[in-house]
């Protein structure tokens, strides 16, 4: 095995267990800590791949500032650990199983399918790069990017709102 | 010889040659810094200062270390064992990693084997990323005191950092554009242009140019707030919160927080250096070009050129703790900020400079690609017409006005007249 796989494997290992972490996590805090985990290794994931930009862009935008702003509300709310619980025996826990083979299933077969097959995916030389990123944001992908900073906008305009009406 | 036994190392072990070149030396500032700090607030705060421990108070660091570990490590109950123990690490490590793409000395030679870690083309988003990392320590360290002052200041910690990050990235931003690279050694060989495109003997360091100059102070000011420095130390502001998030750690651990506020200094001083003060070299001066132009004084041009290239390094820690002076010199001179008055110069006055001066970069570089640099300059000063008319107009409608009562304390006036007129 090569040093590559032995470090992905690592990596979508440490992935999938913190994402496990999420869920499984009695309290809000480590439940918030391990999707940060979870985030980082992403992050890793895309440095393996030499797409730096895309990895540290997830590390800034999510573990910098979103996974902040959740910590920063779980702990303003002080939310404590869930202590109702689930009960192990519930009758909504297998149609819950079953949604939720099936999702895996479809999300599985429209991902992996296409990967059947293929050798370790090598990007060429500047792919993923700032300045490739820049030129297909603002000419390729122009509209959408628009449209999203408008969306932006909206959001900010409506949280001032909200805020003054408080006020 | 050492050239060739560090090009001959595994790639594993000359990148840990590399860190430990950066982290070793940032590390072995801290008791310098600690000492530094104290004695400068001594003079400045006319009093002596620690002078007791060795010459000049310099082992004083020391004494405090070794006070420091020899400590009882006292743990809380009722806390959260494991993010307790987690959270001084967290702090320790973006402290350091803030450093990986920083060059402290040219990319040729010796020193290009030594410096930096990683030169990757995304070194200015990678410092962005990194400091943005630096609030887990304190909100996690926070929380898991278990102490509602502890919790408050984990809280006005994550909130403030979130807050002047944005002002920090977009002054940033501006600093891109006029680069056009996200590689630091691109950002640093960028100044060593000639000044404005006019003056062939000066470097363009990005503090000497005015659109630098405003994002310089504006992420100066970002870098004081991300660091928790006095006058925005509201995370750990004693006289309401005990000592803030790390009220409940001792010993050991306290004393991690502690070095990494200083390296988190030192480090953010030297990015400081870096982007805005023209890196590694020492004076804004093209010591080369000036050697060609002047056949007769080449000699001695050509000797300050290699000296400017092996003194790099003492060059660069020399502006780091430049760096570092300007924050104690912030320190003993203004008082801690309210909170509102915090909130409102990050979202109210930085943040909107910030943009400004994004944008009038973004317009000179445009009419300096379509019609030549005189019309560059020009709209440069056409742009900042139009941005004093606005802002004195948005003052004349009182738009600006805030519905909190304003600051009372004052500063105290030396000129006894003055005093007389304004009583």
């Amino acid at each position: 095995m090569q040093g590559r796989e032995i470090l992905f494997i690592v990596l979508s290992l440490v992935a999938c267990f913190a994402g496990l972490g999420v869920v499984l996590a009695k309290h809000p805090i480590k439940s918030a800590l391990s999707l940060v985990v979870n985030m980082f290794s992403i992050a890793f994931l895309y440095f393996t791949l030499e797409a730096n930009m895309l990895g540290i862009t997830q590390i800034m935008v999510y573990v910098g500032a979103i996974m902040v702003l959740f910590l920063f509300v779980v702990m303003l709310l002080n939310i404590g650990s869930d202590r109702s619980g689930m009960k192990i025996l519930d009758l909504k826990l297998v149609p819950a199983i079953l949604i939720a083979l099936l999702m895996f299933s479809l999300i599985s077969f429209q991902v992996l399918y296409p990967l059947f097959g293929m050798q370790y995916p090598v990007a060429d030389e500047g792919f993923g790069s700032p300045e490739a990123i820049g030129k297909s944001l603002f000419s390729q992908y122009v509209l959408p990017f628009e449209v999203a900073s408008v969306l932006l906008l909206v959001g900010i305009v409506g949280a001032i709102l909200l805020a003054r009406r408080k006020a | 010889m050492l050239e060739e036994f560090i090009s001959n190392l595994h790639p594993v072990l000359a990148i840990f040659v590399r860190i430990i070149c950066f982290s070793g030396i940032a590390i072995m500032f801290v008791p310098i810094q600690v000492w530094w700090e104290r004695r400068l607030l001594g003079w400045m705060q006319d009093r002596v200062g620690p002078n007791r421990v060795g010459p000049f108070g310099l082992l004083q660091p020391v004494a405090d270390a070794i006070k420091l570990f020899l400590k009882e490590d006292h743990v809380p109950s009722g806390v959260d064992k494991f993010i307790y123990y987690l959270a001084p690490i967290l702090a320790f490590l973006p402290a350091f990693a803030l450093g990986g793409t920083m060059p402290w000395a040219p990319a040729e030679g010796l020193y290009g084997l030594l410096t930096p870690v990683a030169d990757i083309n995304i070194g200015v988003l990678y410092v962005l990323a990194i400091s943005s990392l630096g609030s887990y320590g304190v909100v996690l360290a926070g929380y898991a005191g278990n102490n509602k002052y502890s919790l408050l200041g984990g809280l006005r910690a994550s909130a403030q950092l979130i807050s002047y990050e944005l002002a920090m990235t977009v002054s940033l931003a501006a600093i891109i554009l006029v680069t056009g690279s996200l590689r630091m050694s691109e950002v640093v060989s960028y100044q060593t242009g000639p000044l404005w495109g006019i003056f062939p003997y000066i470097q363009n360091w990005n503090l000497l140019t005015p659109t630098g100059l405003v994002a310089g102070v504006i992420f100066f000011i970002c870098a004081i707030a991300e660091t928790n420095r006095a006058p925005f130390d509201l995370p750990e502001a004693e006289s309401e919160l005990i000592g803030g998030y790390h009220t409940e750690y001792s010993s050991f651990k306290f004393g991690l927080f502690f070095l990494s506020e200083y390296a988190a200094r030192f480090v953010f001083s030297g990015v400081f250096a870096t982007i805005f003060l023209g890196g590694y070299n020492m004076l804004p001066v093209r010591w080369d070009i000036l050697a060609v132009d002047f056949p007769g004084w080449s000699e001695w041009f050509y000797f300050m050129h290699s000296a400017n290239y092996w003194l790099s390094p003492v060059a660069f820690i020399a502006k780091c703790f430049l760096g570092f002076t300007v924050f104690v010199w912030v320190r003993a001179t203004l008082p801690r900020l309210r909170y509102d008055q915090l909130m409102s110069i990050g979202w109210k006055s930085l943040l909107p400079a910030a943009v400004a001066n994004f944008i009038v970069v973004a317009v000179w570089i445009m009419v300096t690609n379509l019609y030549g640099m005189i019309a560059g300059y020009a709209s440069l000063v056409v742009s900042a017409i139009i941005l004093l008319v606005l802002y004195l107009n948005i003052k004349a409608v009182g738009f600006n006005e805030s519905t909190s009562t304003k600051r009372r304390i004052k500063m105290a006036k030396f000129n006894l007249k003055e005093n007389e007129e304004s009583n």
